[in-house]
């Protein structure tokens, strides 16, 4: 599936700091975003030249100009359609592409869509932090319903999107999830990394002047380990322990074709028929993304990872395909078709 | 155009012609947008082309891709004007009219010059068609028609005839039809078949029996002329060949000449090109021809939207490519933000914009040039880009070379204007020798520039234009954005200074292409006098021969053309000054005479028309006039639809 050879590091943690001062907001879960980021383009071999960063509009497309290596900031929305550009123009290229709720889900919902579908190669960071922040607070499409906010201000009624299940909907081949100061971002990262193909990774994302702590239920670290399901591939599907009020596990409840929460008594997770975390399980992975927290754990970490052939590789395959053989004459093409000569420099049709 | 224009008319005009031959035919085909009028005038162009004569078309389709078969909107037309002189237009009235069904004859024939000759389908003149086409009685029979000359008979039954021994169905034996009756027009014009025959043979060959079948149909139409006893008006025209530069000659629409255009400054410029579109009437085209052009180092990618369609050339501008994205006005009208941040971060790139009527969807078949303001001022902030117009299908090879040249020197989005009638229109085009183009290699920067091994992504050479960085270079990792920029560093600032000084920078560096273009010439008459008619795009055609006959009248008139949008040619303000009028004719409500007049302080008199139609020569001719009359106030204005011009307004609005 994925290359495993071992990896050269060439670089540090400061070869990927620019000499840009950051600014967010002190205590933004942008800054843990950003070093988990730094810290694992080491560990991945990574070159900076090779590197760009490309980004929307928004608190978190202002990322590509706290990365030494190349970026680009563009327009609300439409990072993927640039990337796009980039990657079919040089595959070469290691793309990673940082967006948020409003810029990826929102004015850029339909590109994200597009990218994921086609499958380009790239790592797509989806921060969400169910707020727009940039513009001081409004809803966004992922604030939960009775969100208050200066253009809500009775709450809001419109139901929020699941970026995750629509990366799914949208033929996603790799879907995760991780939060900003989760010590298991860097092994999020790594393996979209991996993943050959559009990896699309939604990084919960305290606003902590907008939305400060929504993420508490599930991301405070007292208790975490009852609240949130890490999931790996080939291991059982466990979260919890004695001091979290037991071990439970997720089961299939075979007559409702749903997930259920078991009870794990002495650690025999096999008896109390927890099932194990299958990546290329696309079912599993659809049921995962849509568990609705709080009868449930927040599912997290790799969701699905199944490569498939990637859009640019199809690209420049049909480009070698159609070019075999042909030259690029230009005076001959020029002179294609019927054509018909007038006065005594006559020439060869061609 | 197939010859320069820079020779002398009178002298053209003084060589003797043939008495039984006139020197230019207008011909029009008209039918069911089912009949295939837009394939039979299609390939009539190419054998008229073949034959040496030069030619202008205007391919004349309704939205609907089939509209209600017998239906007056349901008429497809295609119009070419063929001759032994220069031929700029297609024509203003026809002298022969094809109606293939009575709703194409009542749509079209009051086109018709007086005494021309109507070639009627009558097998098609039922009581049922005729009632589409609202016509109480046959025209054919009611003595409507008298002040033409009326050839009619049974083209389905011929065509069947014709094509019995294949044993095709009865409606794929029907299909045949309009060969027959491109057979019978090639016999009118004394054109040659082979090269008809040939296409048919290559168009079918996995069906050997319909190519046989559309031979046949071929041949028999024109035998029937040629054998057909038939007494009245059907006589066969020779018309000479034009006396064009010597050379190799094809023939082209603006669709195909972009896209050539497009692959020839890619090649110049020693770049791969990225091209991203998103379908849009009329300018699909370009992406058809593009996609087919791989080996070229062409990357096509029809994008989900007229957005991601721009953003991605530019992200492939910005990873190294010649981006380069294609639209009409609505499109481009969405692509506005997008032109923005290119300019804004200094990147390369080709915007096309097949320009059509609007606002909004408008008239996304028909012809205009509305966009003018779009273009040029079309964008949030101070966001110059320079715009060049193309004259004519051929024109626009050199322009697409120009857009390219421009916005790989000047490291800037250039937009490229043609419309909806030189996108689909053909003219015979004079292929170019390739060895004489002048290659403009781009060279992107390879090693730090600043002067303490820093690097400076926004410092600027002579031309102001700063340096193209690819990445995937070593040591140049260096961001850029849409955000206000440090002029050297480009790291971001907002500074007051830094926003006051990149404006005035990105101002300075479009002002200056000026200086890599050519001076404005006159394309015909005096550098002075009493009028000159400005035009941009493809009014070049009737404004020329408008302003040719009216100096062959002996009235003191030129003719200037302008190529560079903006900027503007440096010499042009001057140029005008010496006339003492100048008018200015468009099809829109008066956008280039407002920028003139702006630029320029001068008093630029407006010639609109909005109709979807272009402009005919009469109407230009009549304009000149008023300059000349003595009538105070009467000069320029607006032109009114004209019903004997296609699109016709019967079809339209039945």
């Amino acid at each position: 599936m994925n290359d495993m050879t071992p990896i050269a590091r060439t670089t540090t943690l400061k070869d990927w700091e620019t000499d840009q001062e950051v600014r967010w907001c002190p205590g933004c879960g942008d800054y843990a975003i950003l070093k988990a980021v730094q810290r694992t383009l080491p560990e991945l071999g990574a070159d900076p030249a090779n590197t760009v960063f490309v980004s929307g509009i928004g608190c978190s497309s202002r990322f590509p100009y706290y990365v030494e290596s190349y970026g680009f900031h563009t327009i609300h929305g439409r990072a993927p359609a640039f990337a796009t550009g980039i990657k079919l123009a040089n595959p070469q290229l290691d793309v990673w592409l940082v967006t948020g709720d409003g810029d990826g889900m929102s004015i850029g919902g339909n590109h994200t869509m597009h990218l994921l579908r086609r499958n380009l190669d790239c790592q797509i960071l989806l921060f969400n932090n169910e707020i727009y922040g940039l513009t001081k607070g409004q809803a966004s499409p992922t604030s939960r319903v009775g969100t208050t906010s200066p253009s809500t201000p009775m709450g809001s009624v419109d139901r929020p999107a699941s970026p995750c299940a629509f990366a799914l909907g949208s033929g996603a081949r790799f879907v995760a999830r991780g939060f900003d100061v989760s010590k298991n971002l860097p092994e999020v990262l790594k393996a979209a990394y991996y993943h050959k193909g559009a990896a699309f990774i939604e990084i919960f994302q305290n606003c902590i002047v907008y939305n400060k702590d929504v993420f508490d239920d599930f991301a405070a670290p007292k208790g975490a380990d009852g609240r949130q399901l890490w999931l790996r591939d080939g291991e059982p599907m466990l979260f919890g322990s004695e001091k979290s009020g037991g071990t439970r596990g997720i089961a299939l409840d075979a007559e409702k074709l749903t997930l259920k929460v078991v009870e794990v008594i002495d650690g025999d997770w096999q008896a109390a028929g927890v099932i194990v975390h299958d990546v290329k399980n696309r079912s599993v992975a659809h049921m995962l993304v849509e568990l609705p927290f709080g009868p449930f754990p927040m599912a997290l970490g790799v969701i699905y990872d199944d490569p498939r052939p990637t859009f640019e590789a199809a690209v420049h395959e049909q480009n070698a395909q159609a070019s075999a053989g042909k030259t690029a004459n230009l005076a001959a093409l020029l002179a294609k078709g019927q054509t018909w000569t007038v006065g005594g420099t006559a020439q060869d049709p061609i | 155009m197939a010859t320069a224009f820079a020779d002398d008319p009178a002298a053209r005009q003084a060589r003797p012609a043939d008495d039984s031959s006139p020197e230019a035919v207008v011909v029009r085909f008209a039918g069911d947008s089912g009949d295939g009028m837009q394939l039979t005038g299609g390939q009539f162009t190419l054998s008229t082309a073949l034959a040496g004569n030069d030619l202008a078309t205007f391919p004349d389709f309704p939205a609907e891709i089939r509209a209600p078969q017998g239906t007056l909107f349901g008429v497809s037309a295609f119009q070419i004007n063929f001759g032994s002189t220069d031929i700029e237009t297609a024509g203003d009235a026809p002298d022969v009219l094809v109606a293939m069904n009575p709703a194409a004859l009542a749509t079209n024939v009051d086109a018709l010059k007086p005494g021309g000759l109507i070639i009627a389908d009558s097998g098609e003149f039922t009581r049922r068609n005729l009632d589409k086409a609202k016509y109480a009685a046959s025209p054919l029979d009611d003595g409507s028609l008298a002040k033409w000359q009326v050839m009619a008979f049974d083209i389905g039954a011929l065509t069947l005839e014709s094509v019995k021994p294949f044993g095709l169905g009865n409606k794929e034996a029907l299909r045949c039809k309009n060969m027959w009756t491109l057979g019978l027009a090639l016999w009118m014009f004394d054109r040659d078949r082979a090269p008809l025959i040939a296409w048919l043979k290559a168009k079918f060959a996995k069906n050997p029996v319909l190519a046989d079948a559309n031979v046949a149909a071929l041949n028999a139409g024109h035998a029937y002329g040629e054998t057909a006893e038939l007494a009245g008006p059907l006589k066969q025209y020779h018309i000479a060949p034009v006396d064009s530069a010597p050379g190799l000659y094809r023939t082209v629409t603006g669709a195909e000449a972009v896209s050539l255009g497009l692959v020839a400054g890619a090649q110049l410029a020693g770049l791969p090109m990225f091209f991203g579109g998103y379908p849009i009437t009329p300018a699909s085209a370009i992406l058809h021809h593009l996609v087919r052009l791989k080996e070229y180092g062409i990357t096509t990618f029809q994008a989900e939207d007229e957005i991601a369609a721009i953003c991605a050339a530019i992200g492939a501008s910005y990873a190294g490519q010649l981006g380069v994205t294609s639209s009409s006005g609505p499109g481009i009208a969405l692509k506005g933000e997008a032109m923005g941040l290119a300019i804004m971060t200094e990147l390369p790139l080709v915007i096309v914009n097949s320009q059509r009527g609007g606002p909004s969807t408008g008239l996304p078949t028909k012809t205009e040039q509305s966009d003018l303001y779009q273009a040029i001022y079309g964008r949030n902030g101070d966001a110059p880009l320079p715009v060049v117009a193309a004259r004519s299908p051929a024109d626009a090879f050199e322009c697409a070379i120009e857009a390219c040249r421009i916005a790989t020197q000047f490291m800037t989005p250039v937009m490229l204007l043609t419309d909806g009638y030189i996108a689909n229109a053909a003219e015979p085009w004079k292929v170019p020798d390739v060895s004489t183009f002048k290659p403009f290699p781009v060279c992107f920067l390879e090693e730090k520039n600043g002067g303490d091994g820093e690097l400076l992504p926004f410092a600027r050479d002579e031309k102001l234009a700063r340096p193209w960085i690819k990445p995937g270079t070593p040591g140049l990792m260096h961001r850029i954005g849409g955000i206000e920029k440090n002029p050297g560093t480009g790291n971001i600032d907002y500074s007051p200074t830094a926003h006051q000084t990149m404006t005035d920078l990105r101002k300075a560096k479009i002002d200056g292409v000026a200086r890599s273009t050519p001076p404005q010439e006159v394309t015909l008459g005096e550098t002075s006098g009493k009028l000159a008619v400005v035009g941009w795009g493809s009014t070049f055609g009737p404004i020329h021969q408008a302003v040719r006959r009216m100096r062959r009248k002996g009235f003191d008139v030129s003719h200037i053309h302008v190529r560079h949008i903006w900027p503007l040619p440096e010499n042009l303000g001057a140029l005008l000054k010496s006339y003492e009028n100048i008018l200015v004719p468009e099809m829109n409500t008066g956008q280039f005479k407002t920028v003139l007049r702006d630029q320029f302080l001068v008093d630029a008199k407006p010639l609109t028309k909005t109709s979807g139609q272009p402009f005919t020569i009469a109407e230009i001719e009549a304009a000149i006039g008023a300059f000349f009359d003595r009538i105070p106030g009467n000069e320029g204005g607006e032109v009114d639809a004209d019903t004997t011009q296609l699109p016709s307004i019967k079809a339209v609005n039945p």
